[in-house]
């Protein structure tokens, strides 16, 4: 999914859900037959990943969240391997 | 080194609402001796473990059976377990889900639903499973992709059905399934007493791996594929359920917590019930939860074994079943001393004669 623009507004696939779990102090991906328990950068991804925001905000947001630039990349790789794992998809 | 392992928290719930079921699959993976219906947990009951499961950590639950649309309180606790912020998975025949009740059902709330599957034409699937289902459960299909739910479908794989591996596969993708379990069956419980009946041939479940192969090639991400291994064909055992009391729980329609669907059979160990004892209490503190939790009950030659923390010796049931001792490794494992079970039950199946099916089929 390299090819997904800056443009393009990605979200959770249905019907998987994120849920912030209080007792594991984490973000948890729910899907039909299992539940990944997500890294805190993954978490922060997929949580800004509404079908709303574009790939430009959502970098925008984190890059302001962590004080830090450069961070473009990764967070390409991330949603390229999430997208790989049918977790994501792009709204029309 | 062994080491004992710190309790986690479960991410999922096995809700197993009833034993009642209008099919009758020589496979099916409820105990031999079925609950009956004046044992079942009530609604309130039902609604007090999901509060329990919510603060345990629970995530997941999949409500489940015998056929849990025969519980008409299903939708009730379905509300209830989105209200606590679990994602809820419908594991049913199909038989009962005319349009109304799926609307019912969505309206609750379930998130998707797992439809099984018996073989890919309606002759054959209706003989496996006792009942004519095949047709009801092509509707069903239809309502649950109408109503927008997500689909998904699983199939019991065994001697009779391999051969329509291909053909089941394009009818679960006709039918809109987003994802196929391709369980090749695990032998407790009915599926053990019909082994003789089930277990396919070495050469079979060649080419049914083969086709499964091509088939996720040939559909790509329009469906995604499991396929479960055959255990009694591999070398190394199965992790069953990612490890005793590690990462998910059953509770049976009685209300007795368990790790696992099957594990009511292992006659050594008693199980306690949420009629009696906290959920919290019965996953860190009960002693069958405790049994077989890190690697201090292991026997040799699971205790020294560098496969230790893959596979966590096999399975508990099936270790059980084959050689009377639970702890036992499991006779799939090339290692285990109980391993002729295995081979000799193959082998016989190899050489052995067969006739026409005749299953022992569960009562409903």
């Amino acid at each position: 999914m390299s090819h997904w623009a800056l443009s393009e507004r990605p979200k959770v696939s249905g019907p998987g859900r994120l849920k912030y779990d209080k007792a594991r102090q984490a973000e948890l991906l729910l899907l039909p037959e299992r539940v990944v328990e997500l890294n805190e950068a993954a978490g922060a991804i997929l949580r800004l990943c509404d079908g709303q925001r574009t790939i430009a905000t959502i970098i925008g947001e984190l890059e302001a969240k962590y004080g830090q630039t450069g961070l473009e990349d990764d967070i390409f790789e991330f949603l390229a391997a999430a997208a790989e794992k049918g977790w994501l998809e792009v709204c029309p | 080194m062994v080491r004992s392992m710190p309790v986690g928290l479960p991410y999922a719930l096995t809700a197993e609402l009833t034993h009642r079921c209008p099919l009758h699959c020589p496979y099916c993976s409820n105990p031999i001796e079925l609950q009956k219906r004046e044992c079942e947990l009530s609604t309130d009951e039902w609604l007090n473990v999901l509060e329990q499961a919510a603060d345990l950590g629970v995530v997941q639950v999949h409500f489940t059976g015998g056929e849990p649309l025969l519980r008409s309180d299903l939708e009730q606790l379905i509300v209830r377990a989105r209200e606590l912020g679990f994602f809820v998975n419908l594991i049913t025949s199909g038989v009962g889900l005319a349009e109304e009740r799926v609307r019912r059902l969505s309206e609750a709330g379930v998130d998707s639903v797992q439809l099984s599957l018996q073989a890919a034409t309606s002759e054959l699937a209706d003989t496996i499973a006792g009942f004519k289902a095949y047709e009801r459960k092509r509707q069903a299909a239809k309502h649950i992709r109408e109503n927008g739910l997500a689909l998904n479908m699983n199939v019991v794989l065994h001697r009779a059905n391999l051969h329509q591996i291909e053909e089941m596969i394009a009818l679960c993708v006709a039918w809109g399934a987003q994802r196929l379990e391709l369980a090749n069956a695990q032998y407790y419980g009915w599926a053990l007493r019909n082994v003789d009946q089930l277990l396919p041939l070495r050469e079979q479940l060649k080419e049914a791996e083969a086709a499964y192969v091509r088939a996720s090639e040939r559909y790509g991400k329009q469906i995604e594929l499991l396929w479960i291994v055959p255990d009694y064909y591999e070398d190394s055992p199965k992790p069953c359920m990612g490890g005793w009391g590690h990462i998910s729980l059953t509770i049976a329609p009685d209300g007795q917590v368990l790790p696992c669907t099957a594990s009511s059979e292992i006659r050594s160990l008693s199980f306690d019930n949420v009629r009696d004892r906290d959920l919290d209490w019965i996953w860190k503190h009960s002693p069958s939860f405790n049994a077989f939790r890190g690697q201090e009950w292991m026997p040799e030659p699971c205790r020294s074994c560098e496969r230790r923390e893959l596979d966590y010796g096999g399975c508990r049931c099936q270790a059980f079943l084959l050689t009377g001792d639970a702890r036992a490794t499991d006779p799939v494992c090339a290692l285990s001393p109980h391993r002729s079970v295995i081979l000799n039950r193959i082998g016989s199946n190899e050489t052995g004669e067969r006739g026409t099916y005749s299953y022992s089929y569960r009562g409903g």
